[in-house]
């Protein structure tokens, strides 16, 4: 079973393995976006590493509830309110619990996934963060590490898709060849579920 | 890559800082990153509110003000605002009469502020929105996130903001502003790439002799890329690429508008040569402004807008406007 330790460790785990490629990912932002991702989100998990020690929410609901929320208020763009959504409706579908398992984990996520999609009108296959997301939560059931290797798989499988939404898609076919950076970091969300349940 | 600026991480604050400084009529709360006139909330008027990213100076902070807007909300370097701000910003200027958000169509300012417009009504706030999606660059929005929101926003914000300043209700003011969204269109070029703050180094690779057509305000690499042209043929193009989307019946307003690196030797010669292709397309001209407006940091290049007027909205243009980045007849 999964408690809000576990929650607390996967936010952990996420803003570390943000904070090392930050970097990487303003790299992948630059000839297709404004170079900025890297430092959104960087900003922003530092806001949601701090939140958490500072509130000590005590379900693993209410830890993605607010770690949404920080991510809404500090990060901008449209990562934010994506990001934002994703784990805020994913908390919000863990309910009260005190403890829940993967199968309970795997269904909330989904829903987190499929708000995401309604709020920014894309499916998979527009080079979007929906390209790591949706391949990781079908996966889910296999095990996290499962998971982490189809998101890993989805995020550098938009590299020959023209991008239809965001930033990247004014480029049009020059957005061919380009791997997503929002792809990008949803691959690192995912695969720290692999390290916070290592520990 | 040189910059004054001390670093990456503290260019927006440390801008509004000397923004607050330099403009005593404006309230610049600098840590919650909101932009208001002093008087407000005016009784009876419509607060009109803009926002995105920095780096687009004088846009939009540069435009709060007296017949303009009430209160800017400034974000990250290309990055759109948060919620928060909105609803503070709405909390602020909201005289009763409602609070209008002006948006530009990129999916980040347009997500934000959906989610303040929520939680600002929330709050009993009554909110209105417009969408600038003025750019014919891009073309087909099937496979886009549609048109971006670029030069019109200038338009729409000193129109509608006439009228709220007449005292006009919100759906009258959102009506305005729609129209002239409606009526407007733009295109842009850049002769070099952008440097933010946080890469310090130019966003994408422009050899010297060549250009990008059809670029946003983000530093972003446009639709194509060609030989440098001259500053005639670059207007053929642009004005062309905007003639083809619309046929204006009305006089247009033209705003020639430099990306932040151009001199305005250049845009004033540019604008020469937007003048002989409209009035060799036979399209006359109400009124012309050439300057860095809309601009995308250090990036060389310009834009061209036209907006097509009728009486009513050349009257609402010409209107007295008192902002740091726009002053007229006051």
């Amino acid at each position: 079973m999964l408690d809000a330790d576990f929650f607390r460790r996967w936010m952990t785990a996420t803003a570390a393995s943000v904070d090392r490629e930050a970097e990487n990912l303003t790299a992948l932002d630059s000839p297709i976006g404004d170079a900025d991702h890297g430092s959104n989100l960087q900003r922003g998990f530092t806001a949601v590493t701090a939140a958490l020690e500072k509130e000590q929410p005590q379900t693993p609901g209410a830890v993605l509830i607010l770690a949404g929320r920080q991510l809404i208020s500090t990060v901008g763009g449209a990562s934010g309110p994506l990001y934002g959504t994703l784990l805020r409706r994913t908390g919000k579908a863990l309910g009260d619990a005190a403890e829940v398992g993967a199968e309970q984990l795997a269904q909330a996520l989904r829903t987190g996934v499929d708000a995401v999609m309604a709020l920014g009108g894309a499916a998979p296959g527009d080079a979007t963060m929906l390209d790591a997301l949706v391949p990781a939560v079908e996966a889910l059931g296999d095990g996290f590490a499962a998971a982490a290797t189809a998101a890993r798989e989805g995020a550098v499988a938009t590299t020959p898709m023209q991008a239809r939404k965001g930033r990247a898609s004014y480029l049009g076919e020059r957005s061919i060849g380009h791997q997503d950076p929002g792809a990008t970091s949803s691959a690192l969300l995912v695969e720290a579920l692999v390290e916070a349940s290592d520990e | 890559m040189k910059m004054l600026i001390n670093v990456a991480e503290t260019v927006v604050a440390d801008a509004l800082r000397g923004m607050a400084a330099a403009h005593p009529e404006l309230v610049v709360d600098v840590e919650n990153r909101v932009i208001v006139r002093r008087d407000a909330p005016v009784a009876g008027k419509v607060g009109l509110i803009s926002g995105g990213g920095s780096g687009h100076e004088p846009l939009h902070g540069g435009f709060v003000g007296p017949g303009m807007l009430s209160a800017a909300c400034p974000g990250e370097v290309f990055t759109s605002p948060v919620p928060d701000q909105m609803v503070r910003a709405a909390a602020a200027v909201d005289s009763g009469a409602g609070v209008l958000f002006i948006v530009k169509n990129y999916t980040g300012d347009v997500l934000n502020f959906d989610m303040a417009a929520e939680l600002a009504e929330d709050e009993g706030v009554q909110v209105g929105k417009v969408l600038v999606n003025d750019d014919v660059a891009v073309t087909d929005s099937l496979y886009t996130a549609g048109r971006r929101g670029t030069g019109a926003t200038l338009f729409v914000e000193k129109i509608a903001g006439a009228a709220a300043d007449e005292g006009q209700p919100l759906e009258r003011v959102e009506a305005v502003g729609r129209q002239v969204n409606e009526n407007a269109r733009s295109f842009g070029v850049a002769l070099s790439a952008v440097t933010t703050p946080a890469k310090g180094s130019p966003t994408f690779d422009l050899p010297t002799g060549e250009l990008e057509l059809g670029i946003g305000i983000h530093g972003e690499p446009g639709r194509e890329r060609r030989a440098m042209m001259t500053s005639g043929e670059i207007a053929d193009f642009a004005v062309g690429a905007i003639l083809d989307d619309m046929t204006p019946r009305n006089p247009v307003l033209v705003l020639v508008n430099g990306m932040g690196a151009t001199p305005l030797l250049e845009l004033y010669g540019f604008n020469a040569e937007v003048q002989r292709v409209l009035a060799e397309r036979e399209v006359a001209v109400a009124r012309t402004l050439v300057g860095n407006y809309v601009t995308s940091l250090d990036m060389a290049g310009a834009s061209v807008t036209l907006c097509q007027v009728d009486e009513e909205l050349l009257r609402l243009w010409d209107a007295p406007v008192s902002t740091p980045g726009l002053r007229w007849g006051m």
